[in-house]
């Protein structure tokens, strides 16, 4: 297994100190290789989950194993590595750096881990994701596809067990987005990597064999007024 | 890619706020620079390293003028001294030298002071380990002048130059008849010698005008050697045979046409006298100031202890003061560079949670920003600092030429400082790194904890 939340609950605060319960997952898995879509509506909690399966946030309470971690137990320091080293991200609004090359975007990925930066890895996976010529240029001088493009191989850098993206096509035009989908989903495969994409988007869902709606296992329930008093 | 690199590109980024708050770090260390070094180069002119003599004795006065009127030649002479008084002084057994010098005018051309002295000045060390170095030959003839380096570059004269001199006091009008020739030129010594003419005291006393009327010089001699009666009587006898000789000349039908004949010791005068005393005999210096202290119309000085007070008074206040203000100047810019980037991180909130949802743990988002500062304030600082020796180097020769000051650019400052009671002597520069490198955590400490913690879902979010 290379993601397993069990009795995952994640409450936000309302300005007024409610609890705002996001998650509420009994249990929710997926197999080493495994590619799924996760769908929902906007506001439903998906990149909260994202968050917490990658440990930007902690769960309130339960266990999030990752590649048999239980990443809720480890201290910041440690989990901070822990993605640096096992978990790539692809986001909706590529978040490269502006002042970086594609290249050294890519580089940036494998600062934060252990291991070597390794440049000619970053320059073949910038060659896998077809921007060979283009290691150079600054994202200002990309195209919106060629961004994402560079955001997919930067996820990558790192050799990662589970790859998250959060709706890495919603900013791409049609054109582009079934190109970013199959490379996504195509390096996922050849690197065996597990792959859980979050998205709105029914067409994109579609593509992939495993579809779960966040709100089919997700169930938080209001707090009780009563209870907080 | 390591810290530095990231922080580096950072600053590339912010280009511009970038380079105008490292160039004031620079401009700050520049400024201090500049100062250590004008102020090393005045150290070194007014140290004891400038004058090899243990005494200056002078008329009765201040010790201060004395000093800069002998050594430094930039005051006028207070008074005069008998010459006999000199070759007293040069009988004494605890002087193992005793040079006198006479001065008062100053070359036609470049108004360099004229200084009378026997070769014996020559053959002294100038300074401490320290010998004259000469081009040309010995001073034979009455009017025959060594030049300082400074006087031949500045007047373009070498050997064989010819010039006129000014007569010297609060006129300052009168051009001497006298032609005098340079026979040899000094090299450079980085001292007032540079700037001074040498003649022979002999020559000196043959310029027309120097010779003081009888009378006068009677007035002088019994004013000062009031309290010693057989040295007066000597001195005066010597005036009588003198007036007598004079007499005698008129009597012949001479008339009023004035016959230059040599001038009696006795009416012949010094403006100061050098003295060295024996090498071994530390006491000596001491107890011959001491000595003339009672007696005579006359004061010996330690050439180093009134210099050192202007040092201490004036320059060193002086220099204090532009230190504190150059030191000032670099806080400010730590406060501007402080500015610069905390400004920047409410636009890099993003970057740091990318960075973080990468991996980048606190202490690494915190070592980025705190890599900034350092690398702002360490680089702006070793730019000031290359600037401002780089500026010394250029300026030195235009210096050194138009004042007579050698500016050495690389000058090491040395000052003392109180670390938990040791007193330690460090040069200034040595901790002026240090001290960048504690300004830069300081300035960069608020903006690197503001990064250190930034909330990751927060920040990718907005």
């Amino acid at each position: 297994m290379s993601l397993l939340l069990q009795s995952v609950r994640k409450n936000y605060q309302e300005p007024d100190g409610t609890p705002l319960p996001v998650l509420a997952i009994e249990e929710y898995e997926l197999v080493q290789g495994e590619q799924a879509a996760l769908i929902g509506s906007s506001g439903c909690g998906k990149t909260t989950l994202l968050n917490v399966i990658s440990g930007i946030l902690t769960p309130d309470s339960g266990q999030v194993t990752v590649s048999g971690t239980d990443i809720t137990q480890l201290p910041e320091v440690v989990r901070d590595r822990f993605r640096a080293e096992r978990i790539g991200f692809v986001f909706q609004t590529f978040n490269l750096l502006p002042g970086f090359t594609a290249l050294e975007n890519v580089l940036l990925g494998m600062t934060f881990s252990r291991n070597r930066s390794d440049r000619a890895f970053a320059k073949s996976l910038l060659e896998r994701v077809g921007l060979k010529d283009r290691q150079d240029h600054r994202p200002g001088r990309l195209s919106v596809g060629e961004q994402q493009r560079v955001s997919v191989a930067r996820s990558l850098a790192n050799r990662p067990a589970l790859l998250l993206a959060d709706e890495p096509t919603a900013n791409v035009d049609p054109a582009n987005q079934d190109m970013i989908l199959s490379l996504i989903r195509e390096t996922c495969s050849e690197n065996k990597v597990t792959l859980l994409m979050v998205t709105h988007a029914a067409e994109v869902a579609q593509k992939f064999d495993r579809v779960d709606r966040l709100q089919d296992f997700n169930r938080p329930e209001p707090a009780s007024r009563e209870v907080v008093l | 890619m390591n810290l530095f690199t990231i922080a580096w590109k950072s600053i590339r980024q912010r280009g511009l706020a970038s380079s105008l708050t490292a160039l004031s770090v620079a401009l700050g260390v520049m400024l201090m620079v500049v100062v250590l070094v004008i102020s090393g180069a005045l150290r070194a002119v007014f140290s004891q390293n400038t004058i090899a003599y243990d005494l200056i004795v002078g008329p009765k006065g201040s010790g201060l003028q004395l000093v800069l009127s002998a050594v430094y030649r930039v005051q006028p002479a207070i008074e005069n001294l008998p010459y006999l008084y000199y070759l007293e002084l040069k009988e004494d057994r605890r002087v193992v030298s005793a040079v006198p010098m006479a001065f008062g005018d100053v070359t036609e051309q470049g108004s360099f002071p004229l200084v009378g002295t026997t070769p014996e000045y020559f053959e002294n060390e100038y300074a401490p380990g320290s010998t004259f170095r000469i081009r040309g030959k010995r001073i034979n003839a009455n009017f025959d002048a060594i030049i300082g380096a400074e006087v031949a570059r500045s007047n373009g004269w070498d050997i064989g130059s010819q010039f006129k001199i000014v007569h010297g006091g609060a006129d300052g009008t009168h051009i001497h008849d006298e032609q005098f020739t340079v026979v040899s030129v000094l090299q450079q010594t980085g001292t007032p010698n540079d700037r001074t003419v040498f003649v022979n005291i002999e020559g000196f006393y043959a310029i027309e005008g120097h010779e003081t009327p009888l009378n006068e010089v009677e007035e002088r001699l019994k004013k000062f050697y009031a309290s010693s009666s057989d040295r007066l009587k000597i001195a005066l006898d010597q005036i009588a045979e003198a007036r007598a000789l004079d007499e005698a000349e008129s009597a012949s039908g001479h008339g009023g046409h004035h016959h230059h004949h040599a001038t009696p010791d006795a009416a012949k005068e010094v403006t100061a006298i050098l003295i060295r005393t024996r090498p071994k005999s530390p006491f000596d210096a001491i107890n011959l100031s001491s000595d003339l202290q009672q007696g005579y119309q006359a004061m010996a000085v330690n050439p180093i202890v009134p210099i050192r007070k202007l040092m201490t008074d004036v320059l060193g206040n002086v220099q204090q003061g532009l230190l504190v203000l150059t030191v000032m100047i670099i806080l400010v810019s730590g406060i501007s560079i402080f500015v610069s980037i905390y400004t920047s991180m409410t636009d890099r909130r993003r970057e740091i949670g990318i960075m973080r949802a990468l991996g980048a743990r606190r202490g690494s988002v915190f070592g980025i920003v705190l890599a900034e500062s350092v690398v702002l304030c360490v680089g702006g600082g070793l730019l000031g600092w290359l600037s401002g020796h780089g500026i010394a180097v250029i300026a030195s020769p235009f210096v050194t030429a138009e004042t007579g000051l050698l500016l050495d650019p690389w000058v090491v400052y040395w000052m003392k400082f109180t670390v938990f009671n040791f007193e330690i002597e460090l040069p200034v520069e040595s901790v002026l790194f240090p001290m960048l490198l504690a300004l830069a955590t300081l300035v960069g400490f608020l903006p690197a904890m503001t990064a250190y913690r930034t909330d990751v879902a927060d920040a990718l979010s907005s």
